[in-house]
C-alpha cells in the first residue's frame, strides 16, 4: 500500500478542492488516518474505491467517536532572562480545543489485498451533527451509519434508510455521547461500590438520630404473586 | 375427592395390598407437572444452556418437559433465558399475556433476574420480574444445564402443592388474580412504567 502522504496527494489531486489533513496515531499501532472535509468526502471515498492503485472496495468497520470540549496543558521549556542570567524556565500554555462527533471508516482492498485505511470525518455541532454519508459508496456501511445515528446523533446526509437501528423509535436520547444522562433509578444495591453506591445512596431513606455502626437492611414486605 | 378426606397411613395400606386410592387433585397435578411445555425461545447466552439441557445430554425429557412450543397459546412455561433488553421487555410481557393459564415463569440467568453486568446499562431491563410474576429464579451467568433442571423440579414441586379448591387454591384459580400484566411503553427516555408496581416493588431499607 501507498504511505498515506502518497494517498493523500493523489485524492487531494483528483478530487477538486479537497482538503486532506493526516491524523497522525502516536500510539504502538501507529495507524494514522486521513481527515476528510465534509464537503468533497464523497468524491473522495469514490476514488478511494475506484483507482486501481488504491482499490479501497471493502469498508468493513465504520465507528463513531464523541469528544469533548478539552483543554490541552503543554509545559515547554523557554529561556528567559531572570536578574540578568539566562535561565530555563517552565512556560504552561492553554489550548482549548473545541469538542466534536467524529465517523471513522477502515477500508481494506479485497483485490489488491491490502489496508487498512483509516478516513474520518468531524462534525463540529453536536447538538445538529451532519456528515455526508458514505453509503452510496460502500453498501457494508449502510446499518453501522445508522448505529452511529442511534448512538451519536450524527446524521448521514444522503443514507437511503436513516432510522434508530438499536434503540426504539420514541427514544430521544445518543446513548454513547459522554453527556448522556442515564435515567436516575438507582436502587439499594446488595454489593454497591464506587460511583453505583454513590448514586445508589441517593435514593436511601434519611438517616436517624444515631451514632455509630449503621447497617442498611432490605426486606420485601409484598409477596410477588405466585401463581 | 379432595384432598384431606383419606387418611394418609390408609392409602398406603391400601396401595400395599395394590388398592389405589387418590384425589382429583392429585391426579390433576400429578398430569400438570410432568407435562410442563416450555415456550420456545432464547434471548441471549442463556439460551444455549437451555437448548443443551434441552438436548439428550441432559434430557429435560426425562421431566416431561421436552416439548418446546413455537406459539404462546401452547405454552405452560416460559423460560426467560437471557438477557431482557428494553426493547425486547414489551414483546415478552406481551408473550407471557397470550399464554394460558396455568401459565409459570423461570427466570433464567443473572441478567434475567436483575440485569446482571448489564445492570444500570441504557439499555437493558434490571430483572422480568419488573413487569410479571416469576416463579423460579436462577442465578448463574450463565446457569449450567443441571441448575435449569433444579429450576424445573422445584417448579414441579410447585406445582404439585397447588391447591385446587378452598381459601388457599392456586392462584390461576383465583378470578380476582390478573393472569394479564400491562405491557410497557417505549418511553422517551426508559420504558414507560420503568416498572408494574402491582408485581415489583423495589427492596425497603431499613437504616438500623
Amino acid at each position: 500500500m501507498e504511505t498515506l502522504e502518497q494517498i493523500k496527494n493523489r485524492a487531494e489531486l483528483a478530487a477538486r478542492g479537497a482538503k486532506i489533513d493526516i491524523v497522525v496515531n502516536p500510539g504502538p499501532s501507529g495507524q494514522s488516518s486521513l481527515l476528510l472535509d465534509n464537503e468533497h468526502a464523497v468524491g473522495v471515498a469514490t476514488f478511494l474505491r475506484d483507482h486501481p492503485a488504491l482499490g479501497f472496495d471493502f469498508c468493513s468497520n465504520v465507528t463513531g467517536v464523541d469528544w469533548l470540549d478539552r483543554v490541552v496543558k503543554k509545559t515547554i521549556k523557554v529561556k528567559q532572562i531572570v536578574d540578568g542570567v539566562e535561565k530555563e524556565v517552565d512556560q504552561t500554555t492553554e489550548e482549548k480545543i473545541p469538542g466534536y462527533l467524529e465517523s471513522v471508516y477502515h477500508l481494506f482492498s479485497m483485490k489488491l489485498k491490502h489496508g487498512p485505511l483509516v478516513i474520518r470525518m468531524r462534525a463540529p455541532n453536536r447538538n445538529d451533527a451532519h456528515l455526508p454519508s458514505l453509503t452510496p459508496v460502500w453498501r457494508s456501511a449502510e446499518l453501522q451509519e445508522r448505529e452511529i445515528f442511534d448512538l451519536y446523533g450524527i446524521h448521514f446526509d444522503g443514507h437511503p434508510d436513516l432510522r434508530r437501528i438499536l434503540m426504539w423509535d420514541e427514544f430521544k436520547d445518543h446513548p454513547m455521547r459522554k453527556d448522556y444522562v442515564p435515567p436516575d433509578d438507582f436502587e439499594w444495591e446488595p454489593t454497591p461500590h464506587d460511583e453505583v453506591l454513590a448514586r445508589a445512596k441517593q435514593h436511601y431513606p434519611p438517616r436517624p438520630q444515631l451514632d455509630g455502626a449503621e447497617k442498611i437492611t432490605s426486606h420485601s414486605d409484598v409477596a410477588t404473586p405466585n401463581k | 375427592m379432595s384432598e384431606g378426606q383419606i387418611d394418609e397411613g390408609l392409602r398406603a395400606e391400601l396401595q400395599r395390598q395394590g388398592v389405589w386410592v387418590t384425589s382429583m387433585q392429585e391426579l390433576y397435578n400429578w398430569g400438570r407437572k410432568n407435562s410442563i411445555w416450555p415456550l420456545q425461545f432464547g434471548l441471549a447466552c442463556c439460551a444455549i444452556e437451555m437448548i443443551a439441557t434441552a438436548a439428550s445430554r441432559y434430557d429435560i425429557a426425562r421431566f416431561g418437559g421436552e416439548v418446546f412450543r413455537p406459539s404462546p397459546r401452547q405454552a405452560d412455561l416460559m423460560i426467560v433465558a437471557g438477557t431482557v433488553t428494553k426493547k425486547m421487555a414489551p414483546q415478552i410481557v406481551r408473550l407471557y399475556n397470550q399464554m394460558p393459564d396455568p401459565k409459570y415463569v423461570i427466570s433464567m440467568g443473572a441478567c434475567a433476574i436483575s440485569g446482571g453486568p448489564f445492570k444500570q446499562g441504557y439499555n437493558v431491563l434490571k430483572g422480568i420480574d419488573r413487569y410479571i410474576p416469576v416463579d423460579v429464579y436462577i442465578p448463574g451467568c450463565p446457569p449450567r444445564p443441571e441448575a435449569l433442571l433444579h429450576a424445573f423440579m422445584e417448579l414441579q414441586r410447585k406445582i404439585d402443592s397447588q391447591k385446587l379448591s378452598g381459601e388457599n387454591k392456586a392462584d390461576f384459580l383465583k378470578k380476582e388474580q390478573p393472569s394479564e400484566f400491562p405491557v410497557p411503553e417505549f418511553g422517551e427516555h426508559d420504558l414507560n412504567p420503568p416498572a408494574n408496581k402491582d408485581v415489583y416493588q423495589p427492596p425497603k431499607l431499613e437504616r438500623v
